[in-house]
């Protein structure tokens, strides 16, 4: 636990807290009277508002679409399905920036749906629902899903065996098993939307603003700290409190699962109701994800002397020019993989053991704790990335002009995942077993090491698939500390659009195609790994 | 059981403990940061960009390298500086401009310098020009776009100043940028400021409104999504830069006669960059030679092809690409940088309720 402890205090509470105390201290007193003042400011409440229940109801939203995908992934076999559970993960990696003007085409003036229906979304909440649905999708996927294919279905089997009716059975089997995991996997949806910002600064247009474009603005653009630190805390209190609430639940429903290997759950859909399931569920995340990903590859593509490789050989011959505005997209991807893989490796070590920790440990500090890992991802990028460079600036901690800044504050988002996602897995291992291996005088080490990672290898490998992949798509906190030499893909594709010309958007569009089958194949790669494990428990 | 893992587990670990090791040196001996007196740090905003080969005359000529550093566009980046300026990032900040100043110098951000080649500048840039704690590096200037093909099959002559795009003619065609998020939204509405006054410019966006001016967040949206001219949508009118047409054909591999895109010249507002030696520089030796260099002839020719902005210096001629297809702005509206400063956010406040 010292090691999660240290990080999280050296790399987020101490910037977080010194560049909040920057903006409520002045002239060496505290200002805490600035508080009530700003959150009593009616445009604040309004911001406020919006934000809560549009998270809400995105939450609500995504859980609808995306349960019955869920189900459809762990308990179905079909073919294509690990390309398909690949790609409905890599909008989460993309930057928003590029999915907007994808969705913008879908959805705007003059975009497919204006073209065949006249209806045009852009600009109205119902685009950022939309959008949110979009990005969140995989959350629930993978995390509701990943723990669904590895419960046993003949413990439901048995219950209707016993009598129970089809929806008895699953309400009172599979339903509480999977609630911890439903539970997580929304909480993480809502903390997403909630603290939402180029989504809603894209498709809302400047009419809509969460907290977070708040705080953005007024510590980028206007460097009103104070305001930014107050918003900075009232964004603070209702991540906590939602967290709070999610341990509650969590905790009441907890229990010891037998997992069993997904690869013997799933089977082919029988009858026509499990096929017409099957049809439903690849049909909208046909619609609702493919096409989009569709569409910017369809724009990459369509260049000024129509269908071609243009913008692609103009990657190259820009990286030519000699400028060092501009890299070869190759060594932006280079770049991308290795500040991700260092990344990853961070996160997985640093959120392991604190899931370690959390698991063998219980009491009120231990849950305390596991409420903090989850704080970076409601925090602003512009928080965390204005608070590392007033607090790591002097030795023996002067990180200004490292390298090592952006893995680490990619590792700060990938954390909570490898939290999250291995913590209701760790937490359903039959403490039973291990204190089998302990009575027959294993040390707790190797207890760890022949019971839990071997019953929990697949809940590290979805675990590092989505730091990695969050780590490939970070924009908020990188372009803040990126070295200008060394971009990473999502920091190019933003330089590309930065510049007039439909040569540049061009470019921008088929750097976004690169980065999105780059973050495909990456997850195809570990689905392959992750099925070669399988067999082996 | 699984190797793979177990593998990869090891890996993990040894890994991290390497990396704790690791951080501060870098991939390359130059990033190692720290008062190295033969490397000068140059802070700035993403959008900075130089040619390589000019970068390596500088060292050839005088011995420093020069290491850049960049954080988010230029309104961040100069935040960041004020925020560090305790700790500086670097020796030299690049990308301060006109909209900007008064709060880096008001934070007392550099020290005075007086850089070689100032007399080249016209005195029109020198904002600072008593003090020298900046020295003006290019200027540019935000202007409406238009869609040329647009207004050639309406057989409508494109607008040219600011009262032209209040004109039933010009209705719902225009897209511009939130001022309070968008350095362009910003510029088009200090311009409109300073062609009709303090007071003036509420009533003139009012008309802009009822005109049916469209808004959007950042200028990406507003370029490539709104835009007929130079992305995929269905505006002809666009607030972007009097640079923006010859931006459009540079890579394009037959040039056009005539670029797409035209600037109406009565809109436009100036910008000008600038940089200063940071106050608490480690290396302000490296720092001065550095300024020198900006404006250097050398510096200043490669300026407009990497940042399509104009360079400071009068004697460097501009190349091709924006005699031929850009404009010269002869009368841009400007605002003191003081007056920027005391007005941009009730200005911006009472915007955003009028036109949002």
């Amino acid at each position: 636990m010292a090691v999660p402890l240290a990080f999280f205090g050296i790399f987020f509470a101490y910037p977080v807290a010194a560049i909040v105390a920057r903006g409520l201290r002045a002239d060496g007193r505290w200002r805490i009277g600035r508080i009530p003042e700003v959150v009593g400011d009616p445009a604040v409440v309004d911001i406020l508002w919006f934000t809560g229940w549009q998270a809400a109801v995105s939450t609500a939203l995504t859980l609808l679409i995306a349960l019955p995908g869920a189900y459809a992934f762990a308990r179905f076999a079909f073919p294509g399905k690990g390309l398909l559970r690949a790609v409905v993960t890599v909008p989460f990696v993309l930057p928003t920036v590029v999915v907007g003007s994808a969705f913008l085409a879908l959805l705007g003036r003059g975009g497919l749906l204006d073209e065949l229906w006249g209806v045009r979304l852009d600009t109205s909440v119902w685009a950022i629902l939309l959008a949110h649905v979009f990005f969140n999708y995989a959350v629930v996927v993978r995390t509701v899903g990943g723990l669904w294919a590895q419960l046993d279905p003949r413990q439901e089997e048995a219950a209707r065996m016993l009598g129970a009716s089809r929806l008895g059975a699953w309400r009172r089997v599979t339903l509480p098993a999977l609630a911890p995991a439903v539970a997580a996997a929304a909480l993480m949806v809502f903390l997403f939307t909630f603290t939402s910002f180029g989504v809603v600064q894209i498709l809302g247009g400047p009419r809509y603003a969460t907290l977070e474009v708040a705080i953005y603005r007024e510590t980028a653009q206007l460097l009103d700290l104070p305001t930014a630190a107050v918003l900075t805390l009232v964004q603070f209190a209702a991540v906590g409190g939602v967290l709070a609430l999610h341990a509650w639940t969590v905790r009441r429903r907890e229990s010891a699962l037998r997992l069993v290997d997904p690869a013997r759950t799933a089977r082919r859909p029988q009858g026509p109701a499990q096929w017409a399931l099957l049809g439903s569920v690849l049909s909208v995340a046909a619609l609702l994800i493919v096409t989009p990903l569709a569409v910017l590859v369809e724009r990459s593509l369509h260049g000024p002397d129509g269908y071609g490789f243009t913008y692609y050989r103009a990657l190259q011959s820009a990286a030519d020019s000699g400028g060092t505005f501009f890299v070869a997209p190759l060594e932006a991807v280079g770049n991308s993989l290795r500040y991700a893989a260092v990344s990853t490796v961070i996160a997985l070590v640093v959120g392991g053991l604190a899931a370690a920790a959390l698991t063998r440990r219980a009491g009120r500090l231990v849950r305390g704790f596991d409420a903090l890992l989850m704080l970076p991802l409601g925090t602003s990028a512009v928080t965390v990335g204005f608070g590392f460079l007033i607090a790591l600036d002097e030795p023996p901690l002067d990180l200004r002009a490292s390298w090592i800044l952006v893995p680490l504050a990619q590792a700060l988002v990938g954390v909570p995942f490898v939290v999250r996602t291995m913590l209701p897995v760790l937490r359903a291992v039959d403490h039973r077993l291990r204190e089998a291996a302990a009575v027959l005088g294993a040390s707790p080490l190797r207890v760890w090491r022949e019971v839990d990672l071997p019953l929990v290898g697949r809940a590290l490998a979805v675990a590092a698939g989505f730091a990695f992949a969050v780590s490939l798509g970070e924009f908020g906190a990188t372009v803040f500390i990126a070295r200008p030499d060394h971009p990473t893909l999502p920091v190019a594709v933003a330089r590309f659009l930065g510049r007039a010309g439909e040569l540049s958007y061009g470019q921008a569009m088929a750097l976004s195609t690169i980065l999105m089958l780059v973050c495909a194949a990456s997850l195809v790669a570990l689905e392959r790994i992750r099925t070669d494990r399988s067999g082996e428990f | 059981m699984n190797s793979h893992l177990r593998r990869a587990i090891g890996t993990a670990l040894a890994g991290s403990l390497g990396l704790m090791a690791l951080a501060g040196c870098g991939e390359d001996s130059q990033s190692s940061g720290g008062a190295d007196s033969k490397t000068v740090t140059l802070v700035s905003h993403d959008s900075f960009a130089v040619s390589k080969s000019v970068l390596k005359e500088f060292t050839d000529k005088t011995g420093y390298t020069v290491r850049t550093q960049t954080g988010g566009d230029a309104g961040s980046a100069v935040n960041q500086a004020i925020l560090s300026k305790d700790h500086p990032q670097g020796d030299v900040f690049f990308g301060v401009d006109n909209t900007l100043l008064s709060r880096a110098l008001d934070h007392g951000l550099f020290t005075p310098y007086r850089a070689k080649g100032l007399d080249k500048v016209p005195a029109a840039l020198q904002l600072d020009a008593d003090r020298h704690r900046v020295t003006p590096v290019d200027y540019g200037d935000i202007c409406v776009n238009y869609d040329r093909k647009y207004f050639a099959d309406k057989r409508l002559a494109p607008p040219r100043t600011f009262a032209d795009l209040t004109k039933p003619a010009y209705k719902n065609l225009l897209v511009t940028e939130n001022a309070a998020t968008s350095s362009p939204g910003l510029g088009f509405l200090l311009g409109t400021a300073a062609r009709y006054g303090d007071d003036g410019w509420k009533g003139y966006w009012k008309k802009l409104r009822a005109n049916g001016v469209e808004v959007v967040d950042g200028w990406e949206q507003a370029y490539f999504d709104r835009f007929s001219g130079g992305g995929k949508g269905d505006k002809p009118l666009v607030v972007s830069y009097a640079s923006s047409p010859p931006a459009g054909v540079a890579d394009a591999k037959t040039k056009p006669a005539k670029a797409p895109t035209g600037v109406a010249t009565g809109t436009c507002f100036r910008q000008v960059e600038f940089a200063g030696l940071l106050n608490g520089a480690s290396n302000p030796k490296g720092g001065k030679a550095l300024l020198d260099f900006l404006l250097s002839k050398r510096f200043q020719a490669d300026v407009p092809l990497n940042m399509y902005v104009n360079p400071a210096r009068e004697d460097v001629k501009l190349p091709e690409l924006f005699t031929r297809y850009g404009v010269e702005i002869a009368d841009p509206a400007i605002l003191s940088p003081q007056k920027i400063a005391k007005n941009r956010e009730p200005w911006v406040k009472a915007w955003s309720s009028l036109v949002l």
